[in-house]
């Protein structure tokens, strides 16, 4: 049984450790954990020229926010498992509430509100500092007991305990 | 404009993607040598996203299904501004190997400002989509709007 960890900034590393440095698409973004707890995690994304959408406005493109709000929702739905198991994305909709402005970061929160044997719900919101003025509205459902071998960004509930 | 009108009249659809950053960062750009308009996302490794399966992240199959709707509307509908999305609901059907991703979208509905599209991505069977989505993008008439391509 893994150590459980004392410090919110340890829960982080490993956490960033996890979900980001070691996942190669996510390293390749630059996604930055931020914080994390039992149902929540949080993650930001920064601005760069290459995840530009439209070069008029320089607006990011949807796809590096859905990947974000898809990761930031896993992570959520990892901190509730009660015992290590693969899991996958069912379906995530999002809403995309408005462009994010050009040169400035954008952060995820996601929640993992409901779980059963089979199925993890999530919701997220991505913004730009101000929660009340969000970029972009994620609802995700996770399958759970997915074939295939656990991660240890999947296994990470034995740190949590 | 100039470009995307220049793609058009060449028909070479490849040169749709040239002008979006994030479509070159991510090697997805769109071909037109079977008659179809198709868009392929490029294996590389940097889109895995469980490296234990291992399979792709399936936050790039949302992004390569939302710029397939995106080449979808430049090419067929003669749009003069990358459209802007709404909202996008992405279902994951199956995982994704370390291989190539290949997709193709339709409109379901054109609205007059609104269009809802429908997207299907697959690897080696097309029969076995590995995602599927179906989004809402706002069009602007050429007329009302500053070109951006």
């Amino acid at each position: 049984m893994a150590k459980p960890l004392t410090t919110p900034q340890e829960r982080v590393a490993l956490f960033q450790k996890l979900f980001s440095d070691t996942i190669p698409h996510n390293k390749a973004l630059g996604l930055k954990v931020l914080a994390v707890a039992r149902g929540l995690a949080s993650m930001q994304l920064d601005w760069r020229q290459e995840l530009v959408g439209d070069p008029r406005t320089r607006v990011l493109a949807g796809g590096p926010l859905t990947t974000m709000l898809d990761s930031c929702c896993g992570m959520a739905v990892a901190t509730m498992l009660r015992e290590p198991k693969p899991f996958a994305t069912l379906d995530l909709r999002i809403d995309y509430a408005r462009p994010a402005t050009p040169g400035q970061p954008v952060i995820a929160e996601a929640e993992c509100y409901r779980i059963t044997r089979s199925v993890a719900f999530t919701r997220a919101f991505a913004h730009q500092g101000d929660p009340k003025d969000p970029v972009a509205a994620a609802a995700g459902t996770f399958m759970l007991g997915t074939k295939g071998k656990l991660t240890r960004a999947q296994s990470v509930t034995e740190h949590l305990k | 404009m100039k470009r995307l009108a220049a793609a058009r009249k060449s028909g070479d659809v490849s040169r749709l993607a040239e002008a979006i950053p994030y479509a070159r960062w991510m090697n997805i750009a769109p071909e037109n040598s079977t008659g179809e308009l198709l868009t392929r996302m490029r294996y590389r490794e940097t889109l895995i996203g469980n490296t234990f399966l291992p399979a792709i992240h399936g936050g790039t199959l949302g992004a390569l299904l939302e710029m397939t709707a995106i080449f979808h509307l430049l090419w067929e509908s003669e749009a003069e501004t990358v459209p802007k999305i709404v909202n996008i609901t992405v279902d994951y059907l199956r995982s994704a190997g370390p291989r190539d991703v290949v997709a193709a979208a339709k409109v379901t509905k054109q609205g007059r400002r609104m269009v809802n599209v429908f997207a299907e991505a697959w690897q080696d069977d097309r029969g076995k989509p590995v995602a599927s989505a179906s989004a809402h993008f706002l069009v602007k008439s050429s007329e009302e709007s500053e070109p951006s391509l």
